[in-house]
């Protein structure tokens, strides 16, 4: 199921890949709000679906208060998302987080904290959540998160090539980062709040990817707006447009706003009838959250159980 | 049951079904029979039964009695003696009830989506999500109809006793289409849910027991074909209206022509889904999705043929495989299904036979690679290439879950494929381009366009079709008027015969002769013609004597006329300014001649006062080009970040049948208006008097009417109106005449169901502005178009 892949590596800038691609707002919309209502999941199914969600949850602080003692906790959280008595009940040996997201000052005591966990540290970098710092400096930060033990790196896009139309600076601009992440998997966050319509949202996308992306990811969290279910569709269609056209497959994260149990679901239920199975795997799909596992944990206790379930009963991140 | 370990590696949604327990307790405990609802009681089920199987499981769920004759009589008996005090209620009372069944609705929706599923087969997703709600939606508007249909139908009043019939594919949602409005309006109803789906009607009416409705207001009968004849045929109904097959549709306008019963018919479709090369193409893939492959195809608007440009073909075409590719057909029940059952073995069968004759005349089916259960009546969504509009497949309504496609070059080849059919009840463009959009949503023969989408539905959004689609709205003010009359249209004595008999033998009697001797042609797209047959008629004066001849046109000579006027295409497309300006330059050159068209009216000894009848139509002509520009369409608040407009549409050629009585200004009241809004006009003059009308030719001509757009025949009425109302390029015929004659136009407009508006030999006074002219007259020349267009970026 999880076969190995070939990293993506972009291509030139191909514009007549998206010029002229107009993405219909209802349509999506409409789309967007079926698809929950389509499909669920009940019972041994949800669970495992919950489960499979914890694996690709990138567990994320990025706060201006963090500090080792705060990423420690995170990380042993990570390595331990869910109580052991109810992975037992549910027949799972182990199950961790798809990765642990921090600041690039924080990598280091993630890097720690993990050690030996086989759990990748991802870090944002490229003067995020903003990303309006000179682009030397934002190269010079991935690479120094690089040195410090980040297997991934979460950059950022300038919003104004997008706004203006200016693809090729956009390009240019990714594929710098992308060299500069050398062996390290980059995300790349189009903050899509800030890019408004839906037409954007699938160029900067396109463009993303042409860059040589890893993963296409929508939001930093900090926008008005964060990951909704339209955007997202909207960035897996060009996902698989750009997949039908090269090859390469690239993952996508959502990120911002998903706090439950059932966004998880919904998101799940959107990579599997829009792009399969296999993309519903942590190599290509990851969700960025940080109240997410809590509920998920819950649900999990409520199928063992058959009683609902209290935070308390589960241990902080 | 595999592991979650299993399950973590597959991701399969796993079963998902919802719980029909309850439900199946209710058919239980009625497992001997359902019986009718009439005036309030069901009756006990008695003599043969009609078995209801769940088309999923093939399981019997209940049998349902049918209605014979008497059970109809009692039923229509019900409804009459309930409709005095119903219609006298007020507004607001009326609206109390509907409000409750809206609520009630609501209260139940979960045990009327499941029995829905159960009943039809359909997905439980789609009797949640879309079915029950636009019930409960339906009523609450007609509630809010009721309310107000007093102020804002002044003059009107309900039609009496409805008797309708509805379809097996929505059937608790047609059920509503039909019993809110006749309610809102002061009517009251018997109707007739299909025999392949009368359960939810049954539940319908424990709910209205429920909410207290009062006995006879709504009365269910169960029952086949037979008793659906009954209830349209029944003496004592006054109102038809039926949803279901265009051939049904047919036999019904022939069974009840002359009864002088309104109808309304919302027959079948083989819609028009267009995508341009500049759609957003995921969207339209989707569209598919929701268009043919929701609720199994079995959707009288379905877009069932694909219309795709050329250059995105490939692409579009590996897109909708890809996406078919996802869907999942199985257990209705099952909430993760996007295509449950068809409704029955007779109509998969239907189905499967339509598609091996596609495959058999050479075009290729593609279908969804789906596992059918092993039982229940399942077929594989899918969509044929390699369709050409010559195929059966292209122009037969398949009914079923698959769409047939063709290619198209450009836009004007896009609307030549569209509108290559018997039907025209919905079409659904793709374009980000809002004038292409738009263009296309104007060019389409359908009566609802949906841009960049398919198969949305409100109440308040006016529903139905154009040409074989049928007639009638149901939703909104026009889907209400279908429910009122104008008491006075019901008034008027009795039309005498025409006082003349067309003689075409040479008369030898007194006659008044003028100078030179003047030929009456007829008038044919802009050209004045001698009759096909060679023949003309005396025309008689008021005294008996002989005061000319007119030309005596036949078949071909109608034949010609209709040709003439489809030709006449502009007219339909000139602004409402042009033709108020044409309009008001025919009263003006009628005014010139007033004293010519005095003494022509005073000669026939038809019009008391031709001085007046002169000046009435020249008024009237005013009064219509007023309007031209101002009798508009609407828009419709309906979802958000929606524009929903109705636009009023003329129809093309309207056949026009002028009485006796006023020969001048009956003939003019009935030409002006159907010009007013677009319509080319075939008229037939006042059989006795066709000199008056003949004297017209110059004026039309100088008045700068287009040629083509009025034409003028004379001669025996009838014989004419026939051919007209026979004529399958005619939209519409208005007929003034008698008894007999409005039975034979109605009768013989079923060909191609084109709508009709016969006055059953009742006299008009012309005179009066009430009667000769109106917004009546301009509905009547206009056929909605219900555009709906999202936005937002």
């Amino acid at each position: 199921m999880t076969k190995h892949f070939p990293r993506p590596e972009g291509s030139p800038l191909m514009l007549d890949w998206f010029d002229g691609h107009a993405v219909n707002l209802s349509a999506t919309e409409r789309r967007a709000t079926s698809l929950p209502t389509r499909r669920t999941v009940k019972k041994e199914w949800q669970a495992a679906w919950l489960l499979r969600a914890i694996t690709c949850i990138d567990l994320t602080t990025l706060a201006g208060d963090d500090t080792e003692g705060r990423v420690q906790r995170l990380c042993a959280k990570a390595r331990a998302p869910v109580r052991a008595d109810l992975l037992e009940a549910l027949g799972i040996e182990k199950v961790t987080v798809g990765a642990v997201c921090v600041y690039p000052t924080m990598v280091a005591h993630a890097v720690k904290a993990l050690e030996g966990s086989g759990i990748p540290v991802a870090s944002v970098a490229t003067g995020f959540p903003a990303g309006l710092t000179p682009l030397p400096l934002r190269l010079a930060e991935i690479r120094y998160a690089v040195e410090q033990g980040a297997k991934e790196i979460d950059i950022v896009i300038t919003r104004e090539h997008a706004l203006r139309g200016d693809w090729a600076a956009l390009y240019d601009e990714i594929r710098a980062m992308r060299e500069a992440c050398g062996a390290a998997h980059m995300k790349a966050i189009l903050a899509t709040g800030d890019l408004k319509t839906l037409t954007n949202v699938y160029k900067a996308a396109m463009v993303a990817m042409q860059a040589g992306s890893d993963f296409i990811k929508t939001s930093t969290g900090k926008e008005d707006v964060s990951a909704t279910l339209p955007v997202s569709l909207t960035m897996v269609r060009a996902l698989r447009d750009y997949c039908g056209r090269t090859g390469q497959m690239v993952g996508f994260k959502p990120a911002g706003g998903l706090r439950t149990a059932k966004d998880a679901m919904n998101w799940l239920i959107l990579m599997k009838e829009e792009l399969g199975t296999r993309f519903m795997m942590p190599d290509l799909f990851r969700i960025g959250a940080s109240s997410m596992l809590g509920d998920i944990e819950r649900q999990l206790e409520h199928h063992v159980t058959g009683r609902y379930s209290a935070a308390n009963r589960h241990a902080l991140a | 049951m595999p592991s979650i370990k299993d399950i973590m590696q597959t991701m399969e949604y796993g079963p998902a079904p919802e719980s029909n327990s309850e439900v199946k307790a209710w058919l239980q405990a009625r497992s001997a029979g359902l019986g009718h609802y009439i005036n309030g009681k069901f009756t006990t089920a008695e003599g043969d039964l009609i078995e209801v199987s769940n088309p999923a499981t093939e399981e019997v769920i209940g049998r349902v009695a049918k209605a014979n004759a008497g059970d109809v009589d009692a039923a229509v008996r019900a409804a009459r003696a309930a409709l005095p005090k119903w219609s006298a209620l007020s507004g607001h009372e009326r609206a109390k009830y509907l409000y409750a069944i809206a609520r009630h609705i609501q209260k139940r929706e979960r045990f009327f989506s499941v029995l829905e599923t159960m009943d039809n087969g359909k997905t439980i997703r789609e009797t949640r999500d879309i079915d029950i709600p636009l019930v409960a939606r339906h009523f609450y508007h007609h509630a809010g109809w009721a309310e107000l249909v007093a102020d804002e139908f002044p003059n009107h009043a309900p039609v009496g006793v409805c008797g309708q019939i509805i379809p097996w594919n929505f059937p608790l949602l047609m059920l509503a289409w039909k019993v809110a409005p006749a309610l809102a309006a002061g009517n009251t109803v018997v109707i007739k849910p299909a025999d392949l789906t009368p359960m939810t009607a049954y539940a319908f009416a424990e709910l209205l027991s429920e909410i207290g409705l009062p006995p006879g207001v709504v009365n269910i009968v169960h029952g086949d074909g037979e008793t659906g004849a009954a209830i349209a045929g029944h003496p004592d109904v006054d109102k038809v209206a039926f949803t279901g097959s265009t051939d049904v549709g047919r036999i019904i306008r022939r069974q009840i022509a002359g009864s002088g019963k309104k109808l309304s018919l919302e027959l079948g479709g083989k819609s028009p889904f267009i995508v341009l090369e500049d759609a957003d193409l995921d969207a339209a893939v989707e569209g598919v999705v929701d268009a043919v492959w929701f609720n199994q195809g079995e959707v009288c608007c379905a877009g069932s043929r694909i219309l795709v440009q050329e250059g995105i073909a490939p692409r579009f075409f590996e897109k909708l495989k890809s996406r078919m590719a996802t869907l999942r057909v199985g257990d209705p029940l099952d909430k993760t299904m996007d295509i449950g059952a068809v409704v029955s073995p007779k109509q998969l069968a239907r189905i499967k036979g339509l598609l091996a004759t596609g495959e058999a005349e050479g075009a290729t089916l593609n279908l969804a690679p789906v596992d059918l259960p092993k039982r229940g009546a399942f077929c594989a969504p899918g969509f044929f290439t390699g369709t050409a509009p010559a195929h059966t497949v292209s122009q037969v309504e398949i009914f079923g879950p698959v769409a047939t496609s063709l290619t198209f070059r450009t836009l004007d080849e896009a609307i030549s494929l569209a509108n290559d059919t018997r039907y025209g009840l919905a079409a659904s463009v793709w374009s980000e381009n809002v004038n292409r959009a738009i263009e296309m949503a104007a060019r389409v023969k359908a009566g609802v366009v949906w841009i960049n989408a398919t198969n949305l539905f409100d109440a308040a959004a006016p529903f139905g079709g154009y040409r074989e689609s049928g007639f009638g709205r149901e939703g909104g003010r026009s889907g209400l008027l279908e429910y009122l009359t104008i008491p006075a249209d019901r008034q008027g004595k009795t039309r005498p015969a025409p006082a003349l008999q067309p003689q075409v033998v040479p008369f030898t009697g007194k006659a008044e002769r003028p100078d030179i001797d003047v030929t009456a042609k007829l008038y044919i797209g802009g050209k004045q013609v001698r009759p096909d047959g060679g023949q003309s008629y005396t025309v008689f004066g008021k005294s008996g004597q002989a005061i000319g001849q007119a030309g005596l046109a036949n078949r071909k000579d109608v034949r010609n006329a209709v040709e003439a006027a489809n030709k006449a295409t502009g007219w339909g497309s000139v602004t409402g300014h042009n033709r108020a300006q044409v309009l008001y330059f025919l009263a003006e050159n009628l005014s010139q001649r007033r004293a010519e068209f005095v003494s022509a009216l005073a000669v026939t000894g038809a019009s008391p006062k031709p001085e007046e009848e002169v000046e009435l139509a020249i008024r009237r002509a005013f009064w219509y080009a007023a309007q031209a520009d101002k009798f508009d369409g609407a828009v419709t608040a309906t979802k958000s970040r929606h524009v929903t407009m109705t636009v009023n549409e003329p129809y093309g050629t309207v056949g026009v049948v002028a009485a006796d009585e006023a020969p001048l200004l009956s003939l003019l009241s009935l030409i002006l208006p159907a010009l007013t809004l677009g319509n080319r006009v075939v008229a037939i003059a006042a059989q006795s008097h066709p000199l008056v009308a003949t004297r017209l030719y110059q004026v039309l001509e100088t008045s700068d009417i287009p040629a083509g757009v009025v034409n003028l025949l004379t001669g025996e009425r009838d014989v004419l109106a026939k051919t007209l109302a026979e004529h399958d390029d005619v939209a519409a015929v208005w007929y003034c005449g008698d008894d007999e004659g409005s039975r034979m136009v109605e009768a013989a407009s079923a060909g191609n169901l084109k709508t009709t508006w016969v006055d059953h030999g009742r006299l008009r006074d012309w005179r009066d502005p009430r009667q000769g002219q109106g917004s009546e007259f301009l509905r009547r020349a206009c056929q909605l178009k219900t555009i709906w267009l999202p936005y937002g970026e």
